[in-house]
């Protein structure tokens, strides 16, 4: 693998995360990570589809008239989407309906539409592929420590597993029912990001304004 | 690339990528159909298994399902009936129609709204006759409608088991409906007393065994009284004259 495609399929895990960085695809990181298994999975279908979505959009770029390339990328990745969906519901039909809408909702997953316009595009085939997946990968990394977190801390398991014995169950543990809401997940984004930024200077943004200095006593506005 | 702007080459590509995909979706769609119709029905049928707590880990779920008889329940006389194509009757859809289903008004304790005129039950029958009867239940809770089934045995009073298979009560609190310790205590409870009248219940707080009553308690969920009134209220309402009391006396006395 040449020195370019690893970048390429590299950068996206840390050093421009789509979550952590261009805040993308937080909808479906605030719902599917209550649990370790079910994240998995979806983290592999996104993978699945960003990677595949990607490369096709790119080996038609050359033939897609701009007025209608954005619809003509939905098209390819709604299909890709559907095809996922199907597949999933065929052979892991519990995880599916737990997944429920949220496969469906990949269609609408900025992060696969973001890469398509802005990657797949400009650029050929197999790096088109490699940046669907490097970004689906850093989709990943920040779903699974999500889940890790919610799952360990909000019922005491991993991947189902009993690893902290619950106080219903008569163990020492009281859960905190918290992780097991949405919220709990902006909670653990923000946590993230800041630990991102502070390892990754970098990343921090300039400020988009300054607060004024209180005026003083006798100063009027 | 110029010439990919024309309006011939719009039309032109919208056209081709509109065909492959369809062919493509709709390939794997038929494909895939009969796959995706054997999880459904074995995820049907895991889910009265499961809630009626007759389901060990590691049962072969259709060999086991073999040995139930789905019936149709008409619940205005309280009598089995042959009136509904078991294959095709929703018991979901029929509850929305108003020609199969009627409007319970102030009957609606279980907040379910429409009451539907059959209902779909599972009668597990040994070499003895009748063993276990599993009986579809529905009511609200705190924030959704809690589906499950409830298991009888042949007295058709004591309880076998009870759970849910669709709710979205919150994690933790109204979630623990799921707990397998809290399903256990359903488990030999009776519903009806000695006058038979409905008395199954679930109260606030713990069931104090000493109780002559206890028989027909279940603890409440803490921190989640509204989700242990709802069940407390389906329970009533499926069990009560409304649901399947009148086809349980009837069945009692076999008359069904």
């Amino acid at each position: 693998m040449s020195n370019k495609m690893r970048e390429i399929l590299l950068r996206p895990v840390f050093n421009e995360n789509p979550i952590a960085l261009q805040i993308l695809g937080i909808c479906s990181a605030l719902a599917v990570t209550s649990s370790l298994k079910v994240t998995s999975v979806m983290c592999i279908c996104l993978i699945v589809v960003a990677a595949v979505s990607s490369m096709l959009v790119s080996l038609i770029r050359n033939q897609i008239p701009g007025s209608i390339r954005i619809i003509v990328q939905m098209t390819v990745i709604a299909s890709v989407v559907i095809l996922v969906d199907q597949v999933l519901k065929a052979v892991a039909y519990d995880i599916s309906k737990q997944l429920s809408v949220f496969v469906g909702l990949i269609i609408t997953n900025c992060i696969v539409m973001g890469r398509a316009e802005g990657f797949a595009m400009k650029n050929p085939p197999i790096d088109s592929f490699l940046d669907g997946l490097g970004n689906g990968l850093g989709y990943s990394v920040i779903l699974l420590a999500l889940a890790f977190v919610r799952e360990l801390f909000g019922s005491g398991t991993l991947y189902g597993f009993e690893v902290l014995s619950i106080s219903t169950n008569g163990g020492w543990y009281v859960p905190n029912g918290m992780l097991l809401l949405p919220p709990s997940a902006f909670f653990l984004i923000g946590l993230f990001i800041w630990g991102l930024r502070a390892w990754k200077k970098s990343q921090v943004e300039a400020p988009d304004f300054k607060i004024a200095a209180n005026t003083s006593k006798g100063e009027t506005a | 690339m110029a010439n990919n702007d024309s309006t011939s080459n719009t039309i032109r590509v919208a056209l081709a990528l509109c065909i492959v995909c369809s062919v493509i979706v709709s390939t794997a769609a038929v494909l895939l159909r009969p796959a995706q119709q054997a999880n459904k029905d074995l995820d049907r049928k895991t889910n009265i298994l499961a809630a009626a707590g007759m389901l060990e880990k590691g049962d072969d779920v259709l060999a086991k399902f073999a040995t139930i008889k789905t019936k149709a329940v008409d619940l205005a006389t309280g009598k089995f009936t042959d009136s509904v194509d078991l294959n095709t009757y929703n018991q979901r859809k029929a509850a929305k129609d108003p020609a199969l289903s009627k409007d319970l008004g102030d009957d609606d304790i279980a907040k379910i709204g429409r009451l539907p005129k059959y209902m779909i039950v599972y009668v597990v029958e040994g070499a003895s006759g009748l063993e276990k009867i599993i009986l579809p239940i529905k009511g609200y809770g705190l924030w959704s409608t809690l589906y499950g089934f409830v298991a009888l045995e042949s007295d058709l009073n004591t309880v076998a088991g009870l759970g849910f298979y669709e709710h979205a009560e919150t994690p933790g609190l109204g979630g623990e409906v799921d707990n397998p310790s809290w399903k256990a205590q359903w488990i030999g409870k009776k519903s009806y007393d000695s006058d038979s009248k409905q008395a199954l219940t679930v109260i606030k707080g713990k069931v104090d065994p000493s109780r002559p009553q206890s028989i027909h308690e279940i603890d409440g969920l803490s921190g989640a009284t509204i989700t242990s009134k709802g069940v407390d209220n389906l329970i009533k309402f499926w069990m009560g004259e409304n649901g399947f009391a009148p086809f349980l006396t009837n069945l009692r006395s076999g008359e069904a």
